[in-house]
């Protein structure tokens, strides 16, 4: 999960192969040019409904956003109210129960889902967008400011991230929410933007650029609205992985005491958990419940992800069944 | 040659990044954290802890910033990280040197055991295409890759710890084991070491195999397997000797640096079991306000992985000539 490095070093950040679909110019069998950015969202909209992964991604992101949404619809009771009889097991009143504090734990968990999903979505968007800057930025000015943005971006990717997200927060005492969003972002932009300024680096010398410099553009509109919309997949995953990660690096950080005591959120009840020591007292639910949550939360980001990566590199998909048939034929024929 | 100088520049750079960053970042704080503690302990701080403060978060001193920032480099140098608040009159290095072998002996082996196992599993599951075990593997390690470390080590304290009674989990052995090089003693670490070490595989296994499969795939469709299969070798062969070692280089990379995240990368699993590691004290500092403490974990834990992202640039290097001319 989170702590796990960024799979490569400095040189074997990958460039997601870039499909002939999403080069500009290209027209749509209809007649009418397509922006690359609206043909990749649709390639993605279809993954959601044909690709099994995808779906149950989108389906349990949808789910937990509902949830985020729209809490007191779901759980009436107020979640940090100290009220209740404590360590009550679950029943009709209080579907999970009561935690050894006192408060109803099925509002809790339902009312947590805002906090974790706020810091996901703003990491999401906030890391995806530093990393387009700096990514794009590198690759399309080149020189002096490709060096050095490339070489902070290389610093940074190197010193082990979790160990100071600690460090930070230990000094900070208690992060909220935006202190959160903007920790996380901060140390962890850098692995998209190499990937970024490589899948740049290799656009440079296309002819739509060249045609758009010909025709006098300024840089700007270079970037935004020539070079950004061919990346869309690349942003939608770099989008997804830092959600979730920061999924599972704000809950950590809240678990072992770094978040903000006051706020409801599946961390924080961790916390109060563990301190409770609840399995001793056979409070379980108070453990197993909130962890299942931050499972299918950053589960529905890694569907997402894997099932996109599935329809952007086709030797990974898992193999049809005629395919599997005579896979199997052609190995019973090797061995024996 | 050139290549290796300059790894080893970049290299540089890093620490001295790293150093600057432990330096700057108190400094950096609303409010000087240092200063806000101490007077939390309203005066009992020892003259010696003020001193490790006075140096390395400027508080009480009047020195330019500039010559706090040499004193601080030349001590990070020599090891004179100071004394420790928490653990007063324990000093960092002597903290430090307890935590570094139990760490090493967890997270290490674990980190080997879980590259054998997982690269093995990769190397099956992509020769058997669309086997069982190849159609089952990528769901499952989706899902298992997003588990926290922490909560899969309380689920598993609940079920073998709590439940059935099968597995001590807390500290590194039974308090009263005297600790020696016996039999009773060595069975007695394992089996504490055990629910940790199960955490750390169950959540760091699916990386391996996913990586390794996914390699082993397109070098599968390489012209030299084929003709490996025209020339009517052994599948053994063509699967350990021309498909696997082929497609394990990113794998071997990958393992040289995760061998440098073994000192931080089990931070959340020693904390959960109170195993006392490194991350198990960086936490404890944190939690303690022990900054003297806290810098200099995050420093080496730091430095490690800086060393072996060198090791690994440099034995990509000599493994795959390709990569040379790349950067």
């Amino acid at each position: 999960m989170a702590f796990r490095i960024p799979s490569g070093t400095t040189e074997s950040a990958t460039v997601a192969p870039l499909e002939i679909a999403e080069l500009p110019g290209l027209d749509h069998p209809s007649g009418r040019r397509q922006s690359p950015a609206i043909r990749a969202l649709r390639r993605m909209g279809k993954a959601i409904r044909s690709n099994r992964k995808a779906s149950w991604g989108a389906g349990l992101l949808a789910l937990f956003c509902l949830l985020a949404a729209f809490p007191e619809l779901i759980a009436r009771d107020n979640p940090s109210a100290i009220i209740y009889k404590v360590s009550l097991g679950p029943s009709l009143h209080h579907l999970l129960g009561t935690t050894g504090l006192g408060q109803d734990m099925f509002a809790q968990v339902i009312w947590g889902t805002r906090p974790v999903l706020e810091i996901a979505l703003g990491v999401g968007l906030a890391s995806t967008a530093i990393a387009v800057l700096i990514g794009v930025a590198a690759a399309y000015l080149g020189g002096f400011w490709d060096a050095a943005l490339n070489l902070l971006t290389d610093v940074l990717l190197v010193i082990p991230l979790f160990p100071l997200l600690v460090v930070i927060a230990g000094y900070l005492h208690s992060a909220g929410t935006a202190v959160m969003i903007a920790v996380i972002t901060l140390t962890g932009w850098s692995y998209t933007a190499r990937q970024l300024r490589a899948q740049a680096l290799s656009l440079r010398k296309r002819d739509f650029l060249e045609a758009a410099r010909v025709r006098g553009e300024r840089p700007f509109y270079i970037i935004v609205v020539e070079i950004i919309p061919t990346m869309t997949s690349l942003l939608v995953a770099s989008f997804l992985t830092n959600a979730l990660y920061a999924v599972l690096f704000s809950t950590s950080l809240q678990f072992i005491g770094l978040g903000d005591p006051s706020q409801v959120s599946w961390g924080t009840m961790l916390r109060a958990a563990e301190n409770n020591e609840a399995f001793q007292t056979g409070q379980s639910l108070w453990i197993i419940a909130p962890g299942l949550c931050i499972v299918g939360l950053g589960a529905a980001f890694a569907l997402l992800n894997y099932a996109f990566d599935e329809v952007g590199n086709p030797a990974l998909r898992p193999l049809r069944l005629s395919q599997k048939r005579a896979q199997r034929r052609k190995i019973a024929k090797q061995t024996t | 040659m050139r290549f290796a100088l300059r790894r080893l520049g970049f290299f540089l750079l890093t620490l001295w990044a790293a150093l600057t960053l432990n330096f700057v970042l108190p400094r950096l704080m609303p409010g000087n954290p240092a200063i806000a503690m101490i007077s939390k302990f309203k005066g009992g701080v020892s003259p010696q802890a003020l001193h490790t403060l006075e140096i390395q978060f400027g508080v009480f001193t009047h020195k330019p910033l500039l010559s706090q920032y040499w004193t601080y480099l030349g001590n990070m140098a020599t090891g004179k990280y100071g004394v420790s608040l928490s653990e007063y009159p324990a000093t960092v290095g002597h903290i430090i040197k307890q935590a570094i072998p139990w760490t090493l002996g967890l997270v290490g082996l674990t980190t080997i055991l879980a590259f054998l196992l997982g690269t093995g599993i990769g190397i099956v599951g992509a020769w058997h295409r669309g086997g069982t075990l190849d159609s089952v593997m990528p769901p499952v390690f989706v899902i298992t890759s997003v588990i926290p470390y922490f909560w899969l080590g309380l689920v598993l304290i609940l079920i073998f710890g709590v439940k059935l009674h099968w597995l001590p989990y807390f500290f590194s052995y039974s308090f009263t084991a005297t600790p020696g090089f016996t039999v009773s003693f060595i069975w007695n670490v394992i089996q504490h070491a055990i629910l940790p070490a199960a955490t750390l595989l169950i959540t760091t296994i699916g990386t391996w195999i996913l990586t390794m499969r996914n390699t082993m795939i397109t070098t599968l469709a390489e012209d030299y397997v084929r003709m490996a299969r025209a020339k009517g070798l052994s599948s053994r062969r063509i699967m350990f000797d021309y498909a696997a070692r082929n497609a394990i280089l990113p794998n071997l990379t990958g393992f040289a640096m995760s061998l440098g995240f073994v000192l931080g990368g089990a931070i959340l699993i020693e904390f959960v079991f109170n195993y006392q590691g490194v991350g198990y004290w960086l936490l404890n500092a944190v939690d303690n306000e022990d900054y003297p403490l806290m810098q200099a974990l995050f420093l080496l834990i730091t430095v490690a992985v800086l060393v072996a992202i060198l090791i690994s640039d440099i034995a990509t290097a000599i493994l795959d000539p390709r990569t040379r001319d790349a950067i």
